[in-house]
């Protein structure tokens, strides 16, 4: 049954998705950290998707490559107060954009449905399918 | 009669087959639309059922020897890659190349999945997987009334 590869393929699909869900919901929350676990000022993270190819050939689940940390240069906010504040006045926060985050985080979670859709559509053909000649 | 009964269910069967591994390859392209560089696939149904209607009559001769008669070059281990999509390779659904559908609006970030069309023809195909079991379903019902034949 072939049906049940669906649910390998849309369950590798949402926990790809949850993972990217993860990500963002970290960077939203630490748009204000000046400094992370290394001490540096913290940098947004992204996910990378990458297609999964699986022995059979019609089906093809996701996964996550890696996570990759944003190169943009960090914001410089002039903050003489802050005890972060380097010798010219200004903190280095973190290069999180927050809009971008937010459009992240909707497309992830619209993924993550569908998928959800994609299961129970599966769900209820092997149903159907029980039930043939009752 | 067994064998007149497998050849009454044999279309229904065989087309049944072919929906599923459609809606699978359809689930994988909703999977991936986030994807860098996933190109979306399909297969030809039409094509696929006339090809899967013709092979499963003599299957074991024919997937054989067109397996041994298509391939040019012999494989000696399995990392080799086939040339072409040929029946029992990757690229293949039981003889049928699987092929990859045209982007209406190209993304930036080279994937090729159109969510409307995959949704689309998910939805379809699972409706029309419903309706051959249904066929199928009443098939194997006009049957047990002509056995009972009360």
């Amino acid at each position: 049954m072939s049906l049940f590869n669906i649910f390998n393929v849309a369950g590798s699909a949402m926990s790809a998705q949850s993972q990217r869900l993860n990500v963002v919901s970290s960077n939203i929350a630490n748009a204000d950290s000046t400094t992370s676990a290394d001490g540096k000022t913290y940098r947004a993270k992204q996910v990378e998707f990458m297609a999964m190819p699986t022995q059979d050939a019609a089906s093809t689940g996701v996964k996550v490559n890696r996570v990759v940390e944003d190169s943009a240069p960090p914001k410089m906010v002039y903050d003489p107060q802050n005890p972060a504040a380097d010798e010219t006045g200004h903190v280095a926060m973190p290069n999180v954009n927050v809009v971008e985050e937010m459009v992240n985080m909707i497309s992830a979670s619209r993924s993550y449905q569908t998928n959800v859709e994609t299961m129970n559509a599966a769900k209820t053909m092997l149903l159907k399918t029980l039930t043939l000649g009752q | 009669m067994i064998g007149k009964l497998d050849e009454m269910m044999r279309f229904q069967e065989t087309a049944l087959n072919l929906r599923e591994k459609r809606q699978q390859i359809l689930a994988s392209n909703i999977a991936n639309a986030d994807t860098p560089n996933y190109k979306a696939r399909d297969i030809d149904f039409n094509k696929a059922l006339q090809s899967a209607l013709s092979n499963s009559g003599s299957e074991t001769v024919s997937s054989a020897s067109a397996a041994s008669a298509a391939s040019g070059l012999t494989k000696t281990t399995i990392t080799h890659l086939s040339g072409n999509a040929q029946a029992g390779s990757a690229d293949s659904i039981d003889g049928t190349p699987l092929l990859y559908s045209n982007p209406a609006q190209a993304s930036i970030d080279g994937n090729t999945v159109d969510m409307d069309m995959q949704r689309n023809a998910f939805t379809d195909n699972a409706m029309r997987y419903e309706a051959s079991l249904t066929f199928l379903s009443s098939k194997i019902k006009s049957m047990l009334t002509v056995i009972q034949g009360q």
